[in-house]
């Protein structure tokens, strides 16, 4: 019944040893992370049929929740504060601005706990540990394909009207996870360290949404700081995904320039942290 | 460099330090800057590999070599390293030197229903585990039915494993460990969880195993489940390799070492675990009228001093003999109304607690105890190989006995009776 398979001749052999830092090791675990892209799916599916299972509403939540938001945000800023020329753009151009940050907030949120989480796993398993504030990504993409869906069907009837310049939102969409999927690999190690940081992230969280023209448009910012203000990425991916659905603002090269290489910064400086913890991760969680 | 032919496992100068700080969490941010602030103005530049008291090295410089097929014993006592060893062979931690490789794929028993999520069903848990233990999702779907078959749990398969009972859940995890069929398999004292039906399983799921040429590592601290169980051996001491043979001798040797722990004063060693409200200081075994000789089939009498009389305290003693096997259990939880407790009212100083024995009845030989105190159920104190003692010959209501056949063990009071039959009877027989 069992073991009476055959075995190969030749077993694969392993060696468990400090990893080198720099490249080597780096290429090393890289190959490793490739290597379980299953593991990865297995962990995502996880995340997504739990997360599913457990609500009444479902998808439903992704929905609502920017969609409520906007709501609120067009009642306060838009006609109380006069931030907004009329209520239906301004509602618009909050919620596609919600798009990205909601798949950001949300990530960063999960990825950040998500060691300490499953610390069971990390302790009773091997497998690359990056997989697990990885994962979390799934069910945040998953509800922004829901709230995008909606954000069409809105286009569809507003005006102005869809531009083939909407092509240019995966790029936009890429930026926003490469800045979350960064920020959240430094988070979910710094929470392993320090149990601190969860009370910190929501606070860091909110920061970040009032540094981002979520709520007003980035065209308030002083005409000099912009290329300052873009060092915040999401300052970028939120003007570019209202680019590419509502036509403005219009994008100034050196402010994207600037928001790309910090997300790439933080990326890679992200989960270079996260590798260089990766491997007491089991002794100190 | 040995081949995958031969070897299953090569561990070389392999090392693993904790630094104390780590282990028990820095909880506040406050305390890291403080360290790496010192750490920056004072300490730079000391040799990383110096021990410093927070750190503590629970493997040093151990060499061995496991070969293929073997089934290797891994004694010593807590803190020796045991566990550190596993953790690194099933890579969930890494070591700070030297290196352990070896060939094939490692599974682990260690605990069960790894990866498990206690709001998916059964058969989602058994993909989602078998893909954390390091299986293809193509073989998960190979070895779908057979996993299932094994756990027994067909019926409950759609079910969240939530609404499982414990029995249950360890049983469809360990089907998918088992499943995985690995090259290398290690063994906790797991097997002691689950029921009887269930332990015969597993231990009859890694003879087969290793009938096949798996490698097994089992780390336990029954020494007689070790030397029955397996044919090499492998003693740690306070992280250091010790002894590595034929498990005979490891064993041998392990216990030669309690002993000569046992030397020093009770109260001095360090070699212990519980929460340490209260704790042994001296362990003795007298015999009849407080002498220090003990005979089978005398009074005994088992002394036990302890740190602080307080009220619940509860003692056990278990008396193993030189393999390692128990021999007998004594647990003062099991209360009869003739025991006679602390006086209430008589402050909470040392005192001594004792089990007093008419008659003992072990056989000649020499014995071990572990000693072990408990609060309210909660561990106090544990200490193994407290004392050691010899028996001496003796007799059992006027039986000699002698250790004879070279088992140690007891004996238990009897009487023989040889009877001829009556003659009628004796007739009806022989017709």
């Amino acid at each position: 019944m069992i073991g009476a398979a055959t075995r190969e001749p030749e077993l694969k052999p392993f060696v468990v040893e400090t990893r080198r830092p720099g490249i080597r090791g780096s290429a090393e675990r890289l190959r490793e992370v490739v290597d379980s892209r299953e593991l990865l799916a297995f962990l995502a599916w996880r995340d997504l049929t739990v997360r599913y299972k457990q609500s009444t509403v479902g998808v439903l939540w992704a929905v609502l929740q920017p969609l409520l938001l906007a709501a609120a945000f067009t009642l306060f800023f838009g006609r109380l504060a006069g931030l907004g020329a009329d209520d239906v753009s301004y509602a618009l151009a909050t919620f596609v601005a919600l798009l990205p940050w909601q798949l950001v907030a949300f990530g960063v949120f999960s990825a950040s706990g998500s060691v300490v989480r499953g610390q069971d796993l990390v302790t009773r398993a091997y497998f690359p540990r990056i997989l697990i504030p990885l994962a979390p990504f799934a069910v945040a993409l998953v509800d922004f394909c829901a709230a995008f869906a909606v954000a069409l069907l809105w286009l569809a009837v507003a005006s102005p009207s869809l531009t083939p310049a909407i092509a240019w939102v995966p790029v936009f969409l890429l930026l926003a996870l490469v800045t979350a999927v960064g920020v959240g690999c430094w988070l979910a190690a710094l929470n392993v360290r320090f149990r601190d940081v969860q009370v910190a992230v929501p606070l860091l969280v909110q920061l970040w949404f009032f540094c981002t023209p979520i709520a007003y448009p980035s065209s308030i910012v002083p005409e000099q700081w912009r290329v300052a203000y873009a060092m915040n990425p999401m300052v970028t991916a939120v003007d570019g995904f209202r680019a590419a659905l509502i036509g403005s603002p219009q994008l100034e090269l050196p402010a994207v320039a600037v928001s790309i290489a910090v997300a790439v910064a933080v990326m890679l400086t992200g989960i270079a942290f996260f590798w260089r913890t990766e491997d007491t991760i089991a002794d100190v969680v | 460099m040995p081949t995958s032919s031969e070897l299953a496992v090569v561990a070389t100068n392999l090392g693993k330090r904790y630094r104390l700080g780590e282990s028990i969490r820095h909880d506040v941010a406050r305390d890291w800057l403080a360290d790496t602030t010192a750490r920056l103005l004072g300490r730079r530049g000391r040799a990383s590999a110096r021990s410093s008291p927070s750190e503590l090295w629970a493997l040093r410089g151990v060499d061995f070599e496991i070969e293929r097929g073997d089934v290797v014993g891994v004694i010593g006592r807590n803190g020796a390293g045991k566990s550190t060893l596993l953790k690194i062979l099933t890579r969930v931690t890494r070591p700070t030197t030297g290196s352990l490789s070896g060939w094939g794929r490692v599974g682990s028993l260690l605990e069960l229903g790894t990866g498990f999520h206690p709001e998916l069903t059964g058969r989602e848990n058994v993909f989602l585990s078998g893909a954390v233990l390091g299986m293809r999702r193509a073989e998960i779907v190979r070895k779908f039915d057979r996993i299932v078959e094994f756990s027994g749990i067909e019926h409950m398969l759609d079910t969240p494993v939530k609404r499982y009972s414990s029995g249950m859940y360890v049983r469809l995890g360990f089907s998918v460990a088992a499943h995985l069929e690995p090259d290398i398999l290690v063994l906790d004292e797991v097997l002691a969880v689950g029921d009887a039906p269930f332990q015969g399983r597993c231990l009859e799921l890694v003879r087969r195993l290793s009938h096949d040429g798996t490698t097994v590592l089992l780390v336990s601290h029954n020494l007689g489940t070790v030397t029955s169980f397996c044919r090499s051996g492998l003693l740690l001491e306070e992280g250091r390799l010790a002894a590595q043979g034929p498990v005979e001798d490891v064993v041998r040797t392990y216990v030669r070492s309690l002993e000569a722990a046992a030397g020093r004063a009770l109260g001095e060693r360090d070699d212990r675990s519980g929460e340490g409200l209260v704790s042994v200081t001296c362990a003795r075994v007298l015999g009849a009228e407080g002498s220090g000789s003990l005979e089978t089939g005398e009074p005994a009498r088992f002394d036990f001093e302890v740190t602080r009389c307080l009220p619940g305290l509860q003692c056990s003693f278990t008396v193993y003999d030189m393999t390692g096997a128990a021999v007998t259990y004594f647990d003062s939880g099991e209360a009869s109304p003739l025991d006679v407790p602390f006086e209430p009212g008589t402050g909470s100083g040392p005192g001594t607690v004792s089990c007093e024995l008419d008659e003992l009845l072990l056989l000649p030989g020499r014995y071990r105890l572990n000693v072990a105190l408990y609060l309210e159920g909660e561990l106090q104190d544990h200490v193994e190989a407290a004392t050691f003692f010899s028996v001496a010959q003796g007799a059992i209501r006027g039986r000699p006995v002698s250790s004879g056949s070279g088992h140690a063990g007891i004996q238990i009071p009897h009487l023989w009776k040889f009877e001829h039959l009556p003659a009628r009877q004796r007739n009806a027989s022989v017709r």
